[in-house]
């Protein structure tokens, strides 16, 4: 037992009866697993090519936290909207923003997502409500809680969604955000992904509170801790919190306890000075990929057929997606210069 | 045409805007209940209701970051500071988030949004509610900086600003509030960028902005009295600069003194100077001199405030300075 699980307390949703695919449309069952694996095998090919210096700045990859992102997606509305940190290529894939624009945005192409002006922190993709791509810790929980003001002020049934990272809730913007949401009773869930470390710094380390959804007591609002590796467990607790939202018009914060495995970016260790490689491999047990597909066979929702047509599947879109970017132009010299103000 | 205050003509363009535009809406400490801390505000809660008057808590980070979520989101938010001095808490709302979200979304996302409220010194108040912060935003790409110095420059430059779609600092006067003017009523707005001759003049140009401007002109009064004749010529908007009014001005007069109220390092008049000389380099006949406030935090002994402070007597001596006549 890790000294977080031993202090932090707060009851784990996820934890259920022997049959949590039962009901379960095969279908869309095959569809979350198939949503999960695109994000690892699209976050390998990121790696790899950031390695082969195709890709450039800070890479933060999302292998570990699938579940978190696809269980979200799949529990949401098309005119929902989202923001996120800039750990966001797995959300932004799993809210159907096409492979090829993300990787070409990667790449710094004219045909990325944000044109190549924004890279791997800054995805962006508004027809599908994908409003960023933020890069100080922190500082887009406000955007999200202003995001929830309009669809509140047009009287609108869309929730505001955004992700987060633990260590973002010891910054005061994550205060002065969910207290607003609350005393103004928006339509908004905040995202919490714990996945334990903020960059190379423990939670222990840094909070004094190590239960991040009891941090919600302090704004009378709902709160969930939700096992981040089972991506059912995710999605049910999304769904509750955006019916509360859309039916009540209230906030709340979800701690979604997750793991992150790889380095905090691509330029630094998976393991060493803050966390040992036996942890990391302890965690790399819970994959929720390995999980569910496990969970989908045990229920005969997949065969062997199925996952290796899965896999080649997913393997194509990648390639696919690896050689769009390759192959697209770079931005125009004179885009240096084009979105700096709005012409009305 | 009617006289009104500066806090007036603001009230006036803030209630006509909120009357055009049903996206339109305030928010800031003391906005709607309180009728505003220093009365900009005045009954509009009444008329448009507290979704569109918005009474935050003591927040400006956490505010003005709801301001940019809710333009991300379709709305154009006019976010009071209620002064400028407090919005530093909410620098990284302004330069990381407003300022290039439309940029690093490739232009998908634009970003109507006026942030609002008074600064340069009032009286007496000491280091951390006297400063004059528009150098500060005025070197970011993507933000507009407006400051006007007149109750018809203010309404007509807030509602052209309202309607920019793009993040606008609007830097109001905490010593102009109670001045008055004529205001044109109804539908009056003045372009972003363009500068304004406040005083014709032959023989040494006075660039001034805010505040400065009335010192300007009351210096000009001064050295009308010599026989000289100052021209003022007042940005309005400090970015875009209308340098061509600027450098125009200079080429007619010859010689250039540039007023402001910040610190002299790196303030928008040393920015101003540099396109003077770009521009006018042939027709300087001195260098340039600049009168700014003092190069140290604001003290809160009177005579010693007063000493910090650009006037009229100290603009007066540049110009004489410039026109070899001290």
């Amino acid at each position: 037992m890790t000294p977080r699980e031993s202090k932090s307390g707060g009851r784990v949703s996820g934890a259920r009866a022997a049959s949590p695919l039962a009901g379960e449309d095969p279908v869309a069952a095959r569809r979350l697993l198939r949503d999960m694996l695109l994000i690892r095998r699209f976050e390998e090919r990121a790696g790899e090519q950031y390695a082969l210096g195709r890709i450039g700045g800070f890479c933060h990859l999302y292998i570990g936290q699938e579940a978190v992102a696809v269980g979200t997606m799949a529990a949401l509305g098309t005119d929902d909207l989202i923001m996120c940190s800039y750990r966001e290529h797995g959300q932004a894939l799993a809210r159907g923003v096409s492979s090829r624009a993300i990787m070409a945005e990667l790449f710094g192409k004219a045909t990325g997502c944000s044109g190549g002006k924004g890279g791997s922190m800054h995805i962006f993709d508004a027809e599908k409500g994908f409003l960023g791509g933020h890069g100080i810790v922190g500082g887009h929980i406000p955007l999200i809680t202003g995001a929830a003001f309009a669809i509140k002020y047009r009287e609108g049934r869309q929730v505001a969604v955004g992700f987060f990272g633990e260590a973002a809730v010891n910054n005061g913007a994550f205060h002065e955000a969910l207290n607003m949401a609350a005393l103004w009773k928006l339509p908004a869930i905040y995202i919490c992904e714990n996945n334990r470390y903020g960059m190379g710094t423990a939670l222990e380390r840094a909070a004094a509170l190590w239960n991040v959804a009891a941090r919600a007591c302090s704004y009378d609002m709902p709160a969930e801790t939700v096992d981040g590796m089972d991506v059912l467990a995710v999605r049910e607790a999304v769904s509750r919190a955006a019916a509360r939202a859309r039916d009540k018009r209230l906030p709340t914060l979800l701690e979604i306890r997750t793991y992150r495995f790889m380095g905090h970016s691509m330029s630094d260790p998976i393991h060493g000075h803050y966390r040992t490689k036996e942890e990391v491999e302890q965690q790399k047990l819970r994959d929720p990929i390995v999980t569910f597909r496990r969970q989908l066979e045990e229920v005969r929702m997949l065969d062997d057929e199925q996952w290796q047509a899965m896999e080649s599947d997913v393997a194509a879109e990648v390639e696919d997606a690896v050689r769009f970017a390759d192959e697209s132009p770079e931005p125009e010299p004179g885009e240096l210069h084009t979105h700096i103000y709005s012409g009305r | 045409m009617p006289t009104l205050t500066y806090r007036d003509a603001l009230n006036q363009a803030l209630r006509e805007e909120m009357r055009r535009d049903g996206r339109v809406f305030l928010m800031g400490e003391e906005v709607g209940v309180y009728q505003g801390a220093y009365k900009v505000s005045r009954g509009l809660l009444e008329e448009f209701g507290p979704m569109r008057v918005v009474d935050t808590p003591i927040t400006e980070l956490g505010f003005a970051g709801v301001g940019v979520g809710a333009a991300m989101a379709g709305l154009v938010p006019v976010v009071e500071f209620m002064t400028w001095n407090f919005a530093l808490l909410a620098l990284d709302q302004i330069v990381n988030s407003a300022a290039k979200m439309l940029y690093m979304s490739g232009g998908q996302v634009k970003m109507p949004i006026v942030f609002r409220g008074p600064g340069g010194a009032a009286l007496q108040l000491a280091s951390q509610h006297s400063q004059a912060f528009e150098s500060f935003v005025a070197n970011v790409p993507g933000l507009k900086v407006v400051m006007p110095a007149t109750p018809a420059d203010a309404k007509g430059l807030l509602k052209s600003a309202i309607r920019d779609g793009n993040p606008v600092v609007f830097i109001e006067g905490e010593m102009l509030y109670n001045t008055k003017g004529e205001v044109p009523e109804g539908e009056y707005t003045i372009p972003l960028g363009v500068a304004d001759v406040k005083r014709a003049g032959k023989d040494v140009t006075i660039v001034a902005h805010a505040r400065m401007v009335s010192v300007a002109l009351k210096a000009a009064d001064e050295l009308a009295k010599d026989g000289i004749e100052a021209e003022v010529v007042d940005p309005r908007t400090i970015r875009p600069l209308d340098v061509a009014t600027i450098a125009a001005s200079v080429r007619r007069t010859n010689r250039c003194v540039i007023v402001e109220e910040g610190w002299p390092f790196a303030g928008v008049g040393a920015q101003f100077a540099y396109d003077v000389q770009r521009e006018a380099f042939d027709h300087l006949d001195a260098p340039i001199i600049r009168v700014t406030g003092a190069d140290a935090p604001m003290p809160y002994n009177k005579s010693l405030e007063k000493a910090a402070k650009p006037d009229a007597a100290k603009v007066a001596a540049a110009c004489r300075q410039v026109l070899y006549r001290d």
